[in-house]
């Protein structure tokens, strides 16, 4: 056990509910029914050796300390809740919650630097699985997915204020080329283009950005009116898999109902890792029954086909941070590569890069718990702020919501002098845009 | 005295070998079947092409980062863990034992090679067991089953090195030896020594996972 808990009104009160009928039953159901062959496979193979240890930003960070090792953290909550002789209190419920949700990103670096490929993460899922279904969970990431479950996005956001931020944003937009547009409800266009919940309530310049690039590259592209528009999932992160089933129903379906032929999103990284692996699968495809991009992708295939045009280069030097879900997710850490070298002049890499890169410590639903688990996940990655300070540049350019948002923090308690910017800023600035104007 | 040794290297022989054969057998069946039916995601992505190329690469010394990263321990690891399984292969006195158990005869380690490669068994395990006292990464997590299963592999290397080098009781030791090499056979399918076993399983999935479906390299 740990004794580092913080308080978090929504693991204490969820804790109060408990007993041991409840617990015994919800563990056998997670780790005897739902799970099976893989977990005991992964529970004996593991020889114990530690080498995981060495890929965790935690353990790096935490001075070493093993409680925050992938391996320690497995052993204070799977090797616990496996053993049929330990009885689990709902103290121990609370500590698992906390190891589970705040203290790992799920960013699967560990699989990496485990001899025999022992997928951490997933099992860190099962335990926020069991917690999700004791109702044992933080507040904050709780709330987002009751707003998934009742708006089907994650902001709380209505839908005639969602149709509102898209007219406000092709507003604004038309000031700089006046005749942009953002396609609502457009039959049969090529492009369904999908964003998360946190764009139209507080990025909503990454809206006006991507229409831009869309217009420049002049894309047949929409947006939905309907809910479903939003390709975020908290649910994923919090375990409750049948939400998370139910949104990315209605996500595909809407693209279905528009008769589009493409899925593109924008610059988030847990969200494709929902649409194109977890939530797809929870639904039973094998592949997403639309085809899906991310908009790295996107952005490069634009490039690729001439689509867009380099008009200057981005003249600061750069460094890039490749995020877990888009890079150890899907292998796009080249072809952003290309990008930031065709738009920026001078390219500094961090070390280590690619799969091998030091995650945000935001990702996996940390930042989503709320301010009770900020300073875990600050203290938890100092080893980021020292990666992105030696590499001396002004700009990290990440293409993730969730790595802007843990960077953000990181930088500003290290007091490291850096911008961090979304691919979509640098390829906006620097665009050809007399294609449109 | 003689009695015991006709025991150990006979019935006791078969006994040990049945063990470890159908007991690794039934594992794999039941960890293949119950995949199967409760995990078919692990079949639907598996890839036999992304599952060879990181087993291969895995077994490059040095080639994967986590390799690189501990380089002290990635040579004891891999001197290690190609002794322990040559050594009770092709050691010259088990060549006997294969022809005359199983009609087989192959070629021999000389015993100036196998003697080195006992030592370096013996070298290894208690590099092992150091690490996993002074590590606290390692420490953490070990139980006592961690402490002991080293010392199971240690038994049979210790006692076949002094018998046959003739030190104390030759005849007990190579007993004790047979014994003990028992004991660790009969071990592997139930104890995390299972991961000889199922190495080859676990990184297949993750191989199959990170490379064919989220082409990404897993090393």
């Amino acid at each position: 056990m740990n004794y580092r808990t913080t308080e978090d009104i929504g693991l204490i009160t969820g804790a109060k509910n408990l007993t041991a009928e409840k617990i015994r039953s919800a563990v056998h159901k997670v780790f005897s029914k739902e799970a099976g062959p893989r977990l005991k496979a992964y529970y004996n193979t593991c020889v114990r050796c530690g080498l995981c240890s060495q890929a965790c930003h935690y353990f790096l960070s935490m001075d070493n300390d093993p409680s925050f090792s992938p391996v320690g953290k497995v052993k204070q909550t799977v090797w616990e809740l496996l053993d049929p002789g330990k009885r689990i209190t709902p103290d121990f419920i609370v500590n698992a919650a906390q190891i589970a949700y705040t203290e790992c990103n799920l960013c699967r670096r560990c699989s990496m630097y485990c001899p025999f490929g022992i997928d951490t993460a997933y099992m860190i899922t099962l335990v926020r699985r069991l917690c999700h279904l004791l109702g044992v969970t933080p507040q904050y990431i709780q709330d987002t997915a009751h707003s998934h479950a009742s708006t089907m996005n994650q902001m709380w956001i209505k839908e005639d204020e969602w149709i509102d931020s898209l007219q406000w944003q092709e507003d604004e937009a038309r000031d700089e080329l006046p005749m942009l547009r953002i396609p609502i409800e457009k039959n049969g266009a090529e492009i369904f283009y999908s964003v998360i919940g946190p764009e139209p309530k507080f990025r909503s310049q990454l809206i006006y950005q991507a229409a831009v690039i869309m217009n420049v590259a002049q894309v047949d592209w929409t947006m939905p009116a309907t809910p479903g528009w939003d390709n975020s999932d908290m649910a994923m992160y919090v375990g409750d898999y049948e939400l998370m089933g139910r949104m990315k129903k209605i996500h595909f379906e809407t693209a279905l109902r528009l008769k589009c032929k493409k899925i593109v999103m924008g610059e988030c990284g847990h969200a494709f890792r929902s649409v194109y692996d977890t939530g797809s699968r929870w639904l039973g495809w094998k592949e997403p029954p639309v085809p899906i991009i991310h908009a790295v992708q996107f952005y490069w295939d634009l490039l690729n086909e001439g689509k867009i045009r380099v008009g200057k280069k981005f003249e600061q030097p750069v460094t890039f941070h490749d995020p877990c879900n888009i890079v150890r997710g899907m292998g796009l850490h080249e072809k952003a590569r290309d990008l930031v070298r065709a738009f920026c002049r001078d390219f500094v890499e961090m070390h280590p890069n690619r799969e091998h890169n030091y995650c945000c410590c935001a990702g996996g639903g940390v930042i989503n718990c709320g301010p009770p688990h900020k300073k875990t996940r600050v203290l938890g990655n100092k080893i980021k702020a020292d990666q992105l300070r030696a590499t001396g540049v002004p700009v990290v350019i990440a293409p993730c919501h969730n790595c802007h948002g843990g960077l953000e923090d990181i930088l500003h308690h290290y007091k490291v002098d850096m911008q961090i910017k979304f691919l979509g800023d640098i390829i906006y600035e620097c665009i050809d845009k007399t294609s449109v104007e | 005295m003689h009695q015991l040794y006709e025991f150990v290297s006979g019935p006791l022989a078969w006994i040990a070998w049945t063990v470890f054969i159908v007991g690794s057998l039934t594992r794999v069946v039941v960890l293949v079947t119950s995949t199967i039916e409760k995990d078919p995601v692990v079949v639907n992505y598996f890839s036999l092409k992304h599952a060879l190329r990181s087993m291969v690469i895995w077994s490059i010394p040095f080639f994967p980062r986590s390799s690189r990263l501990n380089p002290v321990m990635t040579v004891v690891s891999f001197t290690f863990h190609i002794c322990v399984i040559l050594v009770p292969l092709f050691a010259l006195g088990h060549i006997v034992l294969w022809e005359e158990f199983f009609g087989i005869s192959f070629w021999a380690l000389p015993d100036r090679i196998t003697d080195i490669m006992t030592l370096m068994v013996i070298f290894g395990l208690i590099f092992f067991i150091i690490r996993r006292f002074s590590l606290k990464e390692v420490k953490y997590v070990s139980s006592w089953s961690d402490y002991m299963l080293p010392l199971l592999i240690l038994a049979p290397f210790v006692t076949g090195y002094a018998a046959f080098h003739g030190w104390f009781n030759p005849q007990l030791m190579l007993i004790l030896h047979i014994f003990s090499g028992e004991v660790l056979l009969m071990a592997i399918p139930f104890t995390r020594l299972v991961h000889m076993v199922f190495a080859p399983f676990t990184r297949a999935y993750t191989a199959s996972e990170f490379g064919a479906v989220r082409h990404a390299k897993d090393w």
